[in-house]
C-alpha cells in the first residue's frame, strides 16, 4: 500500500506541474479574464453526444462572429477569445468544465452555457465566484430570477412566453377544435404547456415522452384516440421528426403547432428524410431572422462572416443563433466601457436597450433577466419556414399576448455594434 | 497529467521481492493514514480547480475499488455499477432536500444501493459469466426509465439539484469537496483491505478460482457471491452520493451506461483485483478526458474532444494489456503478483 502513497505523490508533483505550467495569462488588471488587449469568455456546450445534432454548430458560429470583430481591431482594443468547452449534454461534465473555466483559465464570464439540466448545476457556482453568466441557451424561467442569481440572464424567449403565444394563434385560427399537448418530460414541456393552458384552458388530452426512450407510438396513439385536431408539441427536434412520422405512420393527421426548440425546418426535414414533406403547413414561431430571408441585412451579415470565419459551416438557424448571441455579446461589452469589470458588465445588460437582429425586445430590466419577450410564427411552405401575421409580446405571468410595432432594425455599416 | 500512467509505477521501480513481503505484514490502516496525509496536504497545496479533480479522483476510487473486489477478486463482472451510482445519488439527493443532514443522507446513499445489491445480488449469484454480465446490463438500462416513470419524485431527464450548506468556517467549496470525497474513498478503501485480508478475502478467491473446489472446502459460494455484490454495491452507493455533492444534482445522464463501461476499463487498466490498481484506474478516470480535451484544443478542432477520450481510453487499454497483462498496478511487481495468481 505504500504504492498507494506513491502514486498519490506522483498526483501532488504532476498537478503542480500542470499548474505551474497552464496557469499562464496573467492579467495586468485585478479583473479575471480581462487584460489591456484581451477579453476571455468561456462556454460550456454539447459538441458531442446526443444534443449535438444542431446545437455542435452554435459556438463555432459565435466564435465565428468574434472572430470578425477581432479582425476588425476587437472592442475598446480588446480581442476576445472564446474558449470552447465539449460537456457531451452530461451535467456532471458541466460542474468539471465549468470549474476549469473559471478557475483554470480564469473566464472573465460563462456566455451562452447550453441546456437547463447541465446548466442548472452551475448556477450556484457562477454565483460563489461572482463570474457573470450571460444569456444562457435555453428557455427555463430558472435564469430569470434576479434575487437569487444576480449574475444570470437569459437568451432564448422562456417556454412559457412561447407556450402562450402558440396557444393564442390556435385559438384564434382554430376555434372549436380539439387541442392536445405532447411535451418532453421536463422544465421545457411543463413551462410550454402551463404558457398554453393559461390561454386556452385545460388541454383535451396531454403526453409527455424523455429523450432516453426514442419512440413516442404510444403517445401518438392516446392522442389518436383522443380524437385530437390540433397538437402542440414542445419537443427538440429528433422528437419532432419522430412525432409527425408516427402521427402519419398511424394515420393521425392533426394540425401540428411546434416549438421553436424543435422546428427548423433544415434539421428536422433532415431527420425525416423522405418523408420531409409531413413538415408542409406545420406552425411554428421564432424571434431570430430565417435562414431563408436573404432580404435580410442580419442574414447577409452572418452570411458573410459564416463564409469568411467559419469555413461557410451550413448555414442553419443555430448559426443565426450562435451569430446573434455574439452580437449581444459585443454590444454588451461596448456598453460596459472601456474599463471593463464583471460588476460593469452585468449593470450594462441590466440597463438594456440593445437592439440587434432580435424582431422583440429583450426584456432585460433591473427585475427581470429573462431573455426575448416575444415571437413571430411561422409555417412552413415548400420547405421553408416563413413567417407571417405580426410579432407578438407578453410575458410568463397574466400580461396580454400582443402585436409589437417596433421599428425595424438594421446592422450598423461594418457589422459591428458602435458603443 | 500526461505522465500519469507511468508516474503512479515508477516509485517502485527497484523495490527488491523480499521488501514487499515485509510490507504486506503492514496493517491498511497505515497507508490509508499516510493517504489522508498527502490528500490533506495536497488540497492545501493545489489551486481550487486541481482540488476538484482530486475530489473526483477521490469519487471514483471509491467505486472502482468496490468493483475490483467483485470483479478482480471474485470474477463477477458488472455492467450496472454506473446505474448502483445513479441509485446512491439519488438516495443522497432525495434524503438532503428532505433533511438536509449530510451524514444521514450518505447513511441513507449507502442503505439504498445496499439493498439494490441484494436484490440484484441474489439474482446474479445464480447467473454466470455473458448472462451476468447481461443482468447487470439491464439494470443500468432500467434505472433511467424509473426516473422518467416516477416522475413526481425524480423529475426524469431534468434530475434533482441537491440542496447543500456551504462548507464549515471559511474552507473553500473545493477543499471541503476533496476532502469529503477522499475520507469517503480511504475509508471504503480501508474497509475494503481488511476485509479481503481475511477468511472473507480467500473466499472470494476461491470461489472465483473453481467453485466446485470451493464448495468442497466448505465456502458458502452463494452467500460469499451475493456479499461481494453487496459490499460493492455500497461503495458505488457512497460514491454515487460523492458525486452528488460534486456536481450539486444528479441526473440520469450523469450516469449513462458508457460510465459503467468506463468503470471497468479503468479498473482493468489499472490491474484487476487491487486496490492500487483501483487507484490509477480513477486516475484515468479523471486525467484522460483532460487531456483529450488539451489534445483536442491544441489540434484546433471542436468536434473532436468527446471522441478523441474514447480514442484513447481504448488505446491506453489495448497499450496496456500488451505490455502489462495484469494491469498498471502491476508492471512492477510481476513476480510478486505471478506468485499471488
Amino acid at each position: 500500500m505504500k504504492r498507494t502513497t506513491a502514486a498519490l505523490l506522483a498526483v501532488l508533483l504532476l498537478a503542480a506541474a500542470c499548474d505551474s505550467s497552464g496557469g499562464g495569462g496573467s492579467s495586468t488588471s485585478d479583473v479575471p479574464g480581462v487584460t489591456d488587449s484581451e477579453v476571455v469568455v468561456g462556454t460550456h456546450m454539447p459538441l458531442t453526444g446526443p444534443a449535438a445534432a444542431g446545437y455542435s454548430k452554435i459556438a463555432p458560429a459565435t466564435k465565428a462572429y468574434f472572430d470578425f470583430v477581432n479582425a476588425n481591431g476587437g472592442i475598446h482594443g480588446r480581442k476576445i477569445t472564446y474558449k470552447i468547452k465539449d460537456d457531451g449534454y452530461n451535467p456532471a461534465t458541466t460542474q468539471q468544465v465549468v470549474r476549469e473555466l473559471v478557475l483554470q483559465d480564469k473566464v472573465f464570464a460563462i456566455l451562452n452555457g447550453l441546456g437547463t439540466p447541465t446548466h442548472s448545476g452551475v448556477l450556484d457556482f457562477l454565483k460563489t465566484n461572482r463570474v457573470p453568466d450571460l444569456f444562457v441557451a435555453s428557455g427555463s424561467r430558472s435564469w430569470n430570477q434576479p434575487d437569487r442569481y444576480p449574475g444570470t440572464f437569459g437568451f432564448n424567449p422562456d417556454y412559457t412566453v412561447e407556450g402562450k403565444i402558440l396557444g393564442t394563434h390556435v385559438r384564434s385560427a382554430y376555434p372549436g377544435k380539439k387541442v392536445c399537448f405532447l411535451g418532453q418530460d421536463d422544465d421545457f414541456g411543463r413551462d410550454s404547456l402551463a404558457g398554453v393552458e393559461k390561454i386556452l384552458g385545460p388541454v383535451a388530452a396531454k403526453q409527455t415522452y424523455v429523450t432516453s426512450s426514442p419512440n413516442v407510438g404510444p403517445q401518438m396513439g392516446a392522442l389518436k384516440a383522443a380524437a385530437c385536431e390540433v397538437v402542440v408539441l414542445a419537443t427538440v427536434p429528433g422528437f419532432t421528426a419522430l412525432s409527425l412520422g408516427t402521427a402519419s405512420k398511424i394515420g393521425f393527421k392533426p394540425q401540428f403547432v411546434v416549438s421553436n426548440v424543435g422546428a427548423d425546418p433544415a434539421t428536422v426535414g433532415k431527420a425525416l428524410g423522405t418523408a420531409a414533406p409531413l413538415l408542409e403547413g406545420v406552425v411554428s414561431a421564432n424571434y431570430l431572422p430565417l435562414t431563408t430571408d436573404d432580404a435580410s441585412p442580419w442574414i447577409q451579415l452572418f452570411k458573410r462572416v459564416n463564409a469568411e470565419h467559419n469555413g461557410g459551416a451550413e448555414f442553419d438557424n443555430n448559426v443565426v443563433y450562435g451569430m446573434s448571441v455574439a452580437y449581444l455579446f459585443v454590444q454588451s461589452l461596448q456598453a460596459a466601457g472601456r474599463d471593463l469589470t464583471r460588476d460593469g458588465i452585468v449593470a450594462a445588460v441590466r440597463r438594456n436597450g440593445f437592439q440587434g437582429p432580435g424582431l422583440v425586445p429583450l426584456r432585460f430590466a433591473d427585475k427581470d433577466h429573462a431573455g426575448y419577450g416575444g415571437e413571430r410564427l411561422t409555417r412552413v411552405e415548400g420547405g421553408k419556414a416563413v413567417f407571417f401575421g405580426p410579432a407578438y409580446t407578453t410575458d410568463d405571468g397574466d400580461a396580454a399576448v400582443q402585436p409589437h410595432t417596433g421599428p425595424v432594425v438594421t446592422p450598423p455599416q461594418n457589422g459591428i455594434p458602435a458603443a | 497529467m500526461t505522465g500519469s500512467v507511468t508516474e503512479v509505477a515508477r516509485p517502485g521501480t527497484a523495490t527488491p521481492v523480499p521488501e514487499i513481503r515485509g510490507r504486506r505484514r503492514i496493517p491498511p490502516i497505515v497507508p490509508v493514514l499516510i493517504g489522508a496525509v498527502v490528500v490533506a496536504a495536497l488540497s492545501y497545496v493545489l489551486p481550487p480547480f486541481r482540488n476538484y479533480q482530486l475530489a473526483t479522483v477521490g469519487a471514483y476510487f471509491t467505486v472502482t475499488a468496490g468493483l475490483t473486489v467483485l470483479t478482480g477478486l471474485n470474477g463477477q463482472l458488472s455492467l450496472g455499477h454506473g446505474a448502483l451510482m445513479a441509485t446512491g445519488a439519488y438516495a443522497f439527493a432525495l434524503a438532503q432536500n428532505r433533511w438536509l443532514t449530510m451524514p444521514l443522507s450518505f447513511l441513507a446513499a449507502i442503505a439504498a444501493t445496499t439493498l439494490a445489491g441484494v436484490v440484484i445480488g441474489l439474482a446474479a449469484a445464480r447467473l454466470r459469466g455473458p448472462y451476468l454480465a447481461g443482468l447487470t446490463l439491464a439494470v443500468a438500462v432500467v434505472v433511467p426509465s424509473v426516473t422518467s416513470t416516477f416522475d413526481e419524485t425524480f423529475h426524469s431527464d431534468m434530475g434533482l439539484s441537491v440542496a447543500l450548506d456551504p462548507p464549515p468556517g471559511t474552507i473553500p467549496v473545493e477543499r471541503w469537496q476533496a476532502w469529503l470525497c477522499w475520507a469517503g474513498a480511504l475509508v471504503t478503501v480501508l474497509l475494503l483491505a481488511m476485509l479481503v485480508r481475511g477468511r472473507f478475502g480467500r473466499d472470494l478467491r476461491a470461489v472465483r478460482d473453481d467453485e466446485t473446489a470451493a464448495r468442497l472446502a466448505g465456502v458458502h459460494v452463494a452467500r460469499t457471491q451475493v456479499l461481494a455484490f453487496v459490499v460493492s454495491a455500497a461503495c458505488a452507493g457512497l460514491a454515487g452520493a460523492l458525486f452528488a455533492v460534486l456536481a450539486q444534482s444528479v441526473s440520469p445522464g450523469a450516469f449513462p451506461l458508457t460510465l459503467s463501461l468506463f468503470l471497468v476499463m479503468a479498473i482493468v487498466i489499472g490491474g484487476l483485483g487491487r486496490l492500487t490498481g483501483a487507484l490509477c484506474g480513477a486516475v484515468l478516470l479523471v486525467a484522460l478526458p483532460a487531456l483529450a480535451q488539451t489534445a483536442g484544443e491544441r489540434s484546433g478542432s471542436q468536434h473532436l474532444e468527446g471522441n478523441l477520450a474514447l480514442v484513447i481510453f481504448g488505446v491506453v487499454l489495448v497499450v496496456v494489456m500488451l505490455a502489462a497483462p495484469g494491469g498498471l498496478a502491476s508492471i512492477r511487481f510481476t513476480r510478486q503478483s505471478r506468485r499471488n495468481r
